[in-house]
């Protein structure tokens, strides 16, 4: 399962711009699928049959980044946000681009620490002139961070586990399922970082009886830090509310049982700030029951988050057995 | 001028009939099927044979005022009708609700200042509306509460391709569309100009669910900030540098299929074009691209400086390079282009 995380956090994908790890999970998750589509925004859908109810599984496949705004006369690429990103995490950094280009993050002189902000920052890809970066890089191009993957033992680290350890977590679920209890719609979600925007429409296309988002949560557990109940190592997290959803009560309450009718530990997540997929479906057409399975996350949006790998595990285990579980409100 | 028409027609968010009037007069030979929405959106139907469902849009509304209290001097209270500045509202004329009252927005002379009020912005509260009444009961003869003022503002040549007026953001958007509309097309077309963007985008996901396009393209006056006190990096889009197509907006990402068959069209028939290099702000096309199972679009803007305020500008250049893009857009849809 390490090497299956590996590829899918370290693949290209901001959001935007998430055809290269779109290809990736196609090719991952085809063989144990029946039916696969991309829809108009990007989303990747995937069937497996099961049963005449409909269950949607929701993780996003884009990841935070940034889109070049302006190309100055010596090659320096001028940037702005994509999706939610602290100039604190930037210095430093590399940014990738799509086909390959790579450059690092500098910053304008400045006075003090605290005037660091994103639009003096810049993204210098080794190009003396306008012409050389211009060959290379446009304007609107999207950027990623790149930072390889690095497994700890039981902790593992990376840019983009922010959702990608979600997309691994339902590829091996669908990999492993072997009697789903209703029609299984695997969706790999685009640009959730921007609004959730995939899986609004998504869900309209869809429009399962029940959505089920797979997502990473804060945690509490590092020195000062927020007062959240929720850490690394005690399973994954059944959320109860964020900022974008209060989770359908019925759907948190089917999550817990199948989670203790399978001897899987779990943890209660009430998340005070940030959103999740699950908000968007929620309020799909005529209201969707949504729950969310969310995997505890430290240093959730720079370039090097962790999670455990036993809540990674037992992350699949849980949502394998929500989907050979009958969802009966 | 139709866009001289269209920029000084009275059409706060919420209140667009005037600018709708014009419209549906002005198109009454090239268009002969018309929807009015319950928001108020008017849509332009021109059915075809073959080939996809398109959808322009543009939106009709424009920032304004709305009288919120009339004191018993015959002064009237104010709240805005979009994201207007507080610092640009002190002096101006406007005019009031459909008859067009005429007003100025008063404040104390610098003379009855204080030194430190002379140093700040005059609060929202502090602002009032003269229509040179001397008593509520007078004012009340001419205005009710909720009638809306918008800034009374003439549109003129400052050169030959340089013009100014109000409401360019989006009346220009209007203007392009309504010539696009002069044409006809072998597929279908739709031309919706929406109501109450200014205030949430609100007309166009509704005219969307209806209509359900296969793929829309949204024409704005859009930011253009290349001038004294930016940096070029800040710059939003240069006026004078053609038709700007946005990449990503804080509400939207294009379809990068539509902006790259955009750029090629752009390439080959020599017209300027480039894009909006700001990502803040949002436009109707975030509504649109967000309704049912998903809707491509793209976003393609005239330059205009000084939006969301008394006068805006905008070359006629990039105006007519817009108008000439969609069209050889258009007919390029015609020729097959698909997604």
């Amino acid at each position: 399962m390490k090497e299956l995380i590996k590829q899918v956090v370290e693949c290209y994908g901001p959001a935007g711009n998430e055809k290269a790890i779109r290809e990736l999970i196609t090719s991952l998750v085809s063989p144990f699928v029946d039916e696969i589509r991309t829809d108009s925004l990007g989303n990747l859908i995937a069937l497996k049959r099961g049963g005449e109810k409909k269950v949607m599984f929701a993780a996003h496949m884009d990841e935070i980044g940034v889109i070049v705004t302006h190309v100055d006369k010596h090659g320096f690429l001028r940037f702005y946000p994509v999706g939610g990103i602290a100039p604190l995490t930037m210095l430093g950094n590399r940014i990738v681009f799509a086909d390959g280009t790579t450059g690092v993050v500098g910053c304008e002189k400045l006075e003090a620490q605290k005037d660091l902000t994103l639009n003096k920052m810049f993204i210098d890809i080794g190009a003396s002139t306008k012409e050389e970066a211009e060959a290379k890089v446009r304007i609107g191009d999207l950027g990623a961070v790149s930072r390889e993957f690095v497994d700890l033992g039981q902790r593992l680290v990376s840019k983009a586990m922010d959702a990608r350890i979600a997309c691994a977590i339902l590829i091996e679920a669908l990999k492993t399922v072997t009697n789903p209890a209703a029609d299984i719609y695997a969706v790999f979600t685009t640009q959730e970082e921007l609004g959730l925007r995939g899986a609004r429409v998504a869900a309209y296309s869809v429009s399962p009886d029940v959505g089920i988002a797979l997502d990473v949560t804060r945690t509490g557990d590092t020195p000062t830090s927020i007062t959240m109940d929720v850490s690394l190592g005690k399973g994954p997290a059944v959320k109860i509310r964020d900022s974008s959803v209060l989770c359908t009560p019925a759907v948190r309450r089917f999550m817990e049982q199948v989670a203790k009718d399978n001897n899987i530990p779990y943890q209660l997540e009430v998340l005070e700030t940030g959103g999740t997929d699950a908000g968007a479906i929620q309020l799909t057409q005529g209201g969707i029951p949504a729950g969310v399975m969310s995997i505890p996350c430290r240093y959730i949006h720079t370039a090097s988050e962790m999670v455990d790998y036993a809540d990674v595990l037992h992350g699949v285990k849980l949502v394998k057995a929500l989907m050979e579980t009958r969802y009966t409100g | 001028m139709l866009l001289k028409r269209l920029s000084e027609a009275f059409g706060p968010s919420g209140y667009e009939g005037e600018v709708r009037d014009l419209l549906t007069q002005e198109l009454e030979t090239c268009v002969s099927n018309w929807r009015r929405d319950a928001l108020g959106n008017l849509i332009a139907v021109k059915t075809g044979t073959r080939g996809p469902k398109v959808m322009l849009a543009a939106h009709m509304d424009e920032c304004g005022l709305m009288i919120s209290f009339i004191d018993k001097s015959g002064l009237l209270r104010f709240r805005k009708v979009g994201g207007l500045d507080d610092r640009i509202l002190v002096s101006k004329h406007v005019v009031i609700g459909s008859k067009r009252v005429a007003g100025v927005i008063g404040a104390k002379a610098i003379h009855l200042q204080k030194p430190a009020e002379r140093n700040q912005v005059i609060s929202l509260n502090d602002l009032y509306i003269d229509i040179g009444a001397k008593s509520k009961e007078e004012a009340e003869k001419m205005v009710k509460l909720g009638d809306y003022a918008v800034f009374a503002t003439e549109f003129g040549y400052l050169s030959d391709t340089a013009v100014k007026g109000k409401s360019f953001d989006d009346r220009a958007g209007c203007a392009v569309l309504a010539e696009v509309l002069r044409e006809d097309y072998a597929f279908t077309l739709y031309g919706a100009f929406t109501v109450q963007e200014e205030i949430g985008l609100r007309g166009a996901g509704v005219a969307a669910y209806a209509l359900e396009p296969d793929f829309a393209v949204v024409l704005e006056g859009t930011t253009c900030n290349d001038v004294p006190g930016s940096e070029e990096h800040g710059y939003s889009t240069t006026m004078g540098g053609g038709p700007a197509i946005t990449v990503m907006d804080a509400s939207v990402v294009s379809d990068r299929r539509l902006v790259g068959e955009l750029e090629r069209l752009a390439r080959e028939n020599n017209i300027p074009v480039q894009y909006k290099r700001s990502i803040t702000g949002g436009s109707d096309a975030g509504r649109i691209n967000q309704t049912k199972g998903g809707i491509p679009v793209v976003v393609v803007s005239v330059p205009c400086r000084y939006i969301h305020s008394p006068v805006s500008m905008l070359s006629l250049r990039d105006f007519d390079h817009t108008i000439q893009l969609i069209k050889l857009f258009l007919r390029s849809v015609e020729g097959g282009f698909m997604l």
